[in-house]
């Protein structure tokens, strides 16, 4: 699709010329993900992990379709539909697990593909928008598990809309009358309940609709690489079919294997017991967190305990909002042209300690609110947001990023003769072979 | 890419002297591994749409027929579908029995549809053998056709006093379900 040496599709039959002069649809899938879309051919395995997040948009919205055939959305009967689907629904256990745990590993194999973007710089130019995109992907999928949560009507269920919808009722005169009208009652009740459903069935559709415009971006462009340099001839691509079908097939086996184990062995691990008890309006559990893919986010809401010009409940929303709206402003906070962090020997020490500052938040947000924890909370918080407000422009400004390989080609070619050589072939001959 | 190229020009030292690679031997491997993993996914997908354990459970009712006097019926409900229960007179028993079971288009006897010694009651599924509808003749009131049975108002077709089928499109008599007698006043059905 976008480089001139992209192979054109072929008719093989009578038949599919016949339907490509009416309806092209083989030739859309030959040019985005067959043959005839070329890649980067130095592509690492962090690179697999968005066809793993498609594979797992497409999990949810399939066991979703199947679940709602025997879910009530229905305060009386949610519960007990959903211990009816876990009983009496044939194969109905499995179905659930693994929509249940399908919602933490989309959010896993999200993660790893967020992490990969920002180690890479494939939120530069000229992927910014694929970068935004991606981004109203992830606030949507956010919306999308929170509500989808609130289904079964557990305690975690009814106290995680309680507390959610809570957040819209810390900004001043109109919160409260916002908070009113998105659960259509003072209290987590039916309306918000059947509204939830209704929301949870439509954004997966409007997810697999951005995801449609993400991958289009992308298109364009094409992929980033490891080494972040464009591509510049056919030598540094390799057809998308069969070298990437097959590296993500395998890719997806192995991710599969991991998921089957938590959904076979350890379905309720990420889980919260108290979320088989049914909804009770008038006791709220001991110790509420949210699902562990939110914990961060949770220890940013947490942090902000003083008032300061605006009240502390305000400051925690709109910090916790921010965090993820600062990211849309990335690909102008970071000014560096090198885009892969394996060349620029600070960017790669500050990208870790931000990684690792997320997994203590993240850890921090699992916790109790003792003040240990609200304390580490508040250092965490305010490196996060310094991250990208003074460290990162201040490297770009600063950093001088190891030299760069001419090519994608050069970088991966440079005489290694023996490692591209054929097994028991010498180096030499292979050299020979390769050149021919 | 150097050895997609030789193996285009059958130069590869995998290949064989018929022409088949090693790598056809992994492709279709793979594919047909793939393609098992489709079905075992499709499996449990299509089968939740079989009746849960709960609607199986359902599986019979017991039914207090002391009430019903000679000449009435009465619905009941099992697996979520209609019973007709109905107390036959001496007379309609007779009607039944007059027809030659040949000129029946689903030929049975009053006899083969109900219990030995309770000939009076005929217990049948009030679900029309043609597309499903609910005939009348429970009820008091109720047109019961030109063969004194029942009648279905969606197409037309007439059972008799035996609840055979005598006329219109249904294609075989009212279904008799597997039932029996707790005790001369209560019937167990399924």
């Amino acid at each position: 699709m976008s480089f001139a040496w992209a192979r054109p599709y072929e008719p093989k039959s009578g038949f599919m010329r016949w339907l490509d002069e009416r309806l092209p649809l083989p030739r859309l899938v030959y040019g985005a993900v067959g043959g005839g879309y070329p890649v980067p051919r130095n592509l690492n395995y962090w690179w697999n992990f968005g066809v793993l997040a498609g594979l797992f948009l497409t999990i949810q919205i399939v066991t979703g379709i199947v679940l709602a055939m025997w879910y009530y959305s229905s305060a009386d009967g949610a519960f007990h539909s959903v211990e009816h689907i876990m009983r009496d629904v044939n194969a109905g256990w499995a179905i659930r697990y693994i929509h249940m745990n399908g919602a933490s590993f989309f959010f896993i194999v999200t993660y790893i593909h967020i992490f990969r973007g920002l180690y890479y710089g494939s939120y530069k130019a000229p992927r910014e928008l694929v970068w935004m995109l991606g981004l109203v992907i992830y606030l949507l999928m956010m919306a999308t598990a929170f509500m989808g949560y609130v289904l079964p009507w557990g305690q975690m269920s009814y106290w995680g809309a309680q507390v959610i919808t809570g957040f819209f009722s810390a900004f001043p005169l109109v919160g409260e009358p916002i908070r009113v009208w998105l659960l259509g009652g003072y209290a987590p009740d039916q309306a918000a309940l059947t509204r939830f459903f209704s929301l949870h069935y439509l954004l997966p559709f409007v997810i697999a609709g951005v995801v449609v415009l993400h991958i289009w971006a992308l298109h364009i462009p094409g992929s980033n690489n490891p080494t972040g340099v464009d591509v510049k001839d056919e030598k540094d691509t390799l057809p998308f079919h069969p070298f990437y079908t097959a590296k993500d097939g395998w890719a997806a086996g192995a991710f599969l294997t991991l998921f089957a184990f938590f959904v076979y062995f350890a379905p309720n691990y990420m889980g919260h017991p108290d979320n088989y008890i049914p909804a009770n309006p008038l006791a709220t559990p001991a110790h509420i967190v949210p699902e562990w893919y939110f914990w961060p986010f949770y220890a940013i809401l947490r942090a902000f305990t003083v008032d300061f010009i605006l009240p502390a409940k305000l400051w925690g929303v709109l910090a916790m909002f921010g965090s993820i709206l600062i990211l849309f402003f990335l690909p102008w906070l970071d000014r560096s042209p090198v885009r892969s962090g394996s060349y620029r020997p600070v960017f790669k020490r500050f990208f870790w300690l931000l990684v690792a500052d997320i997994l203590i938040l993240g850890w921090c947000g699992g916790a109790a609110a003792t003040p240990i924890y609200v304390a580490i909370s508040q250092l965490a918080a305010a490196y996060y947001f310094a991250h990208f407000l003074i460290i990162l422009p201040l490297i770009s400004a600063f950093e001088r990023p190891l030299p760069l390989p001419d090519s994608i080609s050069s970088s991966r070619l440079h005489g290694e003769q023996k490692e591209a050589a054929p097994a028991g072939i010498s180096p030499r001959r292979g050299a020979t072979a390769a050149a021919e | 890419m150097a050895t997609l190229e030789q193996s285009a020009q059958g130069s590869d030292p995998a290949e064989s002297t018929d022409g088949v690679r090693r790598r056809d031997f992994l492709n279709v491997a793979a594919v047909s591994f793939a393609g098992v993993g489709v079905v075992a996914v499709a499996l449990p997908l299509i089968s939740q749409m079989n009746p849960p354990a709960d609607v199986l459970a359902l599986a019979s009712t017991e039914v207090d027929i002391s009430k019903i006097a000679s000449g009435q019926a009465i619905k009941t409900v099992w697996r979520k579908q209609p019973v007709f229960i109905r107390n036959l007179t001496p007379a309609e028993i007779k009607a039944a029995n007059a027809v030659p079971t040949s000129e029946l288009r689903d030929p049975q006897t009053l006899a083969e549809r109900t219990k030995p010694g309770k000939t009076n009651w005929l217990i049948t599924l009030g679900v029309c053998t043609h597309l499903g509808c609910v005939p009348l003749g429970t009820g008091e009131g109720e047109n019961r056709g030109p063969y004194g049975g029942y009648f279905c108002p969606c197409h037309g077709s007439a059972y008799d006093t035996a609840a055979r089928i005598r006329s219109g499109p249904a294609p075989s008599n009212l279904v008799v379900p597997n039932y029996e007698f707790v005790s001369d006043t209560t019937v167990r059905i399924g």
